[in-house]
């Protein structure tokens, strides 16, 4: 199953830098989103993947070993609220780019400098 | 002694909080302060005396041998003493001068830090701490001379000077580290303890030209020497502190600081002799065809810099006495005379040469002081200038190696001092009255108070030079020289070669004075002669090597620097996954030893799903569907979580996506459609880099699947969740209390993220 995920990284990660280059700021966004998908993905799977034993215990089951590893999965949410604070903020900045200019183009962006 | 340097610091803070109604005592206040720490330097004259020190150490840095070290020697003293006794009187000066004009607070704040800074630099006893001091007084000197910084003059001036005595400072730097590397310290004391191992190393010489280069830059050396006329744009108060009696002093303090440890060879006697000399001759030499006040004295101040370093190279018993004489000489007399010209510059509303004249019918006391001070200028008797001068040629004439060299340019040099204080005194204030755009007077007595002591200090110590010669020539000289030296200073010394000399010297003074008073075109032919053959005016070379660097520079940035954001990332991508294919090179040997299945179908399936839609969402020329298709990719990844017991990241990819598709949506409707921006070969372009990137993650996931993660942190969250914080839920007990403080920041960033998107959407079309 793995080597389906790590396609399924490669896919992402192509499709997220292509996205990122192009000159269309929304999809410089969407670029991002994958990007970051993708590296959520890449930790996730580099911790060893567990099928149907989430970490979960109890007063009986303490042991580490039968469980998913908490603690990458605990940095992954971290990363996945932060990605999402980062994405609403880029599209709001990118609407008032807009608003202000006219433009969707991110070369357009090299004039506003002076 | 650090709290005298703290005090320094508190005070000059204190001038702000300073209340209106008091302001106007401030600069007078400060001179107290300046006073107070002169008699405290006096009080340790004794203490100090037969080559004994006072030294304190904090530790700063120990492991890189950086600690404070204080130490107060002889030779600081006497440094000590210039710089809080001349402070006192120019503070006082320019609680006077500096009336009426705008930000006298930072004027005062910047000239009272750099009274510590500069006590600082020659409290020093460490080399580091030094170099710190030292830049800290080019900085301020940048600031002062700039304090006129509506015009742009001294906003030149300023920058000239900055760059030369910085770069000079870094000089310094690089030769102090150089020659720490050798003794293993930066310590004065322990270099004065490894001075035979510097000398025997090869480092040596590099290690003492950059030093060196370091100080004559501060102290306005040939070929460094320009930035100091230039820096006379600064208000006079400075001119007189800064660039007559301490700062530009501070390379000859170095000198005399390291002549112990690196004095006493042919590279160290050579250079400095030989550059002092020039430096001197071409002071007085250029001095004479000035036509500005302020003019004049910068020059004859080169020209008695060139002095000091000049005898310090000479390096004989007699000729640091000389030196250390000749450093109270000159901050005497210049320092008086820049007050005076600041003052004839104030009421009389000119300082040019040709538009003064006859000024003793209305400054009788200026022009006496000013006689007193240009007499010790030229070394004539009974001022303390000619006990400096009968020492210096003393010491000339035993000059070692180069010795008819030095006399030459020497008698040279003071035969054309002796006639620009005659010129000076002659054509400011005899002969008839000149035209200057005001009446002058003499009111405000802080004016004067200053010259006028130091004027008469001159006059007293050259009457009884035993009393200089006693209380502070001699601590200093047994800092630089560790066997005693007699100091025996007298006015009369008998009629002998130096006797002679110096005869020989106002003759052809006064020879030339007369000249240029009594022939008009004298003066005029030989600026002509000047500008002929002195063609090349070190300040426009500066100007033009500094021009051509700054192009050389932007022409660079400009082609890294282009602008364009997605080349930006495209250099960091193609760069990155460059790096990254090394690696996967250089680790080519390594083999998968696991094998794959594709079951649970339903999963293969998924991912199936989400790579196409992937696809779809990148490829597609309509923005909603772009968004479905990420959207699709997004839930997708959240059933991939679930599956793999990752419950709490399936929820929160859930939550997440669901937002981002929402918010999507909102905004697009108020977003243009896609366009078509790049060409068909730029886009394959791009898909090729991000192809490459991709199966370059791609192999690194592979590879990260062999990876042990750090399983004891992990277990040991295990096996206390439920026992220490009664939380069944793991992931949930690390987000919330193992690592809390890490949620929190999370936390603070979502909300600084959300009030930026309140702020830009709230905010209206300006």
């Amino acid at each position: 199953m793995e080597i389906l995920l790590v396609i399924l990284v490669g896919v992402l990660y192509t499709a997220g830098v292509y996205m990122v280059l192009r000159r269309s700021i929304l999809k410089f966004i969407i670029g991002i989103i994958f990007m970051s998908n993708a590296t959520n993905l890449l930790v996730f799977l580099a911790s060893g993947i567990v099928a149907g034993k989430p970490a979960f215990v109890d007063e009986t089951v303490q042991n580490a070993s039968k469980i998913a590893d908490p603690l990458p999965q605990a940095l992954v949410l971290t990363a996945v609220v932060i990605g999402f604070g980062l994405v609403v903020f880029a599209l709001a900045l990118k609407l008032k780019f807009f608003e202000t200019t006219g433009t969707d183009d991110l070369d357009q962006l090299k004039k506003t400098d002076n | 002694m650090q709290y005298i340097l703290l005090i320094y610091l508190l005070i000059a803070f204190g001038i702000f909080i300073v209340p209106g109604w008091f302001k106007k005592h401030v600069g007078v206040m400060l001179a107290l302060v300046q006073a107070a720490f002169f008699v405290f330097f006096y009080s340790k004259i004794s203490e100090v005396a037969n080559g004994n020190s006072i030294s304190t150490m904090l530790y700063w840095i120990p492991q890189l041998g950086l600690n404070l070290e204080f130490s107060l020697t002889g030779l600081s003293l006497a440094f000590a003493l210039l710089i809080t006794g001349i402070g006192a009187l120019v503070f006082l000066y320019a609680s006077a001068y500096m009336k009426g004009y705008e930000g006298t607070d930072k004027f005062y704040f910047y000239l009272f830090l750099f009274g510590g800074a500069m006590l600082g630099l020659v409290l020093s006893g460490n080399l580091i701490q030094l170099f710190i001091f030292w830049e800290l007084t080019s900085f301020l000197s940048f600031l002062l001379i700039s304090f006129f910084h509506k015009k742009e003059e001294p906003r030149k001036a300023a920058f000239q000077s900055l760059f030369v005595t910085a770069f000079g400072g870094l000089l310094l730097l690089s030769g102090i580290v150089l020659l720490g590397s050798v003794v293993g310290s930066y310590s004065v004391a322990d270099w004065f303890v490894g001075s035979e191992m510097i000398k025997s190393s090869g480092l040596y010489l590099p290690g003492l030209i950059l030093i060196l280069a370091g100080a004559f830059t501060k102290s306005a050396q040939f070929p460094f020497h320009f930035w100091l006329p230039g820096a006379m744009q600064a208000p006079t108060p400075v001119s007189a502190y800064l660039h007559s009696a301490t700062m530009v002093k501070a390379g000859v303090f170095l000198l005399a600081l390291l002549s112990p440890v690196l004095g006493g060879t042919t590279e160290w006697t050579y250079i400095i002799t030989l550059v002092g000399v020039i430096t001197m001759f071409l002071g007085a030499y250029f001095s004479i065809t000035q036509t500005d006040l302020k003019a004049i004295l910068a020059y004859t101040t080169i020209s008695a810099l060139g002095i000091l370093v000049l005898l310090i190279g000479i390096d004989t018993k007699l000729s640091i006495k000389a030196a250390m004489l000749f450093l109270f000489v000159h901050a005497f007399y210049k320092a008086a005379l820049f007050m005076v010209a600041g003052l004839i510059d104030k009421k009389t509303g000119t300082k040019e040469l040709a538009k003064l004249g006859g000024l003793y019918r209305f400054m009788p006391i200026t022009f006496v002081i000013s006689v007193l001070a240009l007499l010790s200028m030229a070394g004539l008797p009974p001022m303390l200038g000619f006990l400096g001068k009968e020492l210096i040629y003393e010491a000339k004439v035993q000059s070692p190696g180069i010795a008819s060299l030095v006399l030459i340019l020497g008698v040279g040099g003071n035969t054309l001092m002796v006639a620009v204080s005659m010129y000076f005194m002659f054509k400011v204030f005899l002969g008839k009255q000149g035209a200057y755009p005001k009446i002058p007077n003499e009111k405000g007595w802080f004016f004067l108070l200053g010259p006028a002591v130091l004027a008469l200090l001159s006059l007293l110590f050259g009457l009884s030079p035993a009393a200089l010669g006693n209380s502070i020539v001699q601590p200093a000289l047994s800092t630089i020289r560790k066997e005693m030296i007699d100091v025996e200073l007298k006015l009369w010394h008998g009629f002998n070669d130096v006797f002679l000399l110096s005869l020989l010297t106002v003759f052809l003074g006064m020879g030339i004075f007369i000249i240029a008073l009594t022939k008009k075109q004298f003066l005029i032919k030989w600026r002509r002669i000047n500008s002929q053959f002195f063609t090349i005016k070190f300040t426009d070379l500066f100007v033009q090597f500094l021009g051509g660097f700054l192009n050389f520079s932007a022409r660079n940035t400009k082609r890294v620097q282009h602008g364009y954001h997605r080349f930006y990332i495209l250099t960091v991508i193609l760069f990155s996954s460059a790096f990254l294919w090394f690696q996967v090179y250089v680790t080519r040997n390594w083999v998968l030893d696991s094998h794959f299945t594709l079951t649970p179908f339903y999963i293969s399936g998924l991912v199936a799903i989400i790579v196409c839609s992937t696809i779809y969402a990148t490829i597609s020329q309509s923005r909603i569907s772009t968004i479905i298709g990420m959207g699709v990719t997004g839930y997708g990844i959240s059933l991939i979580y679930l599956y793999y017991s990752a419950v709490d990241l399936a929820i929160t990819q859930i939550l997440v996506e669901t937002l981002i598709v929402v918010m999507f949506v909102l905004v697009l409707q108020r977003l243009p459609r896609f366009a078509i921006l790049s060409s068909r070969l730029t886009r394959v372009r791009d898909f090729i880099i991000a192809l490459s990137f991709g199966s370059v993650m791609a192999i690194l996931a592979l590879k990260a699947l062999h990876v042990e993660f750090n399983h004891p942190v992990s277990d040991l969250m295990v096996n206390n969740s439920f026992l220490y914080a009664h939380g069944k839920n793991v992931v949930n007990v690390i987000l919330v209390d193992f690592r809390a403080l890490d949620t929190l920041g999370e936390v603070t960033v979502l909300v600084i993220a959300a009030m930026g998107v309140f702020v830009l959407l709230k905010t209206k079309k300006a």
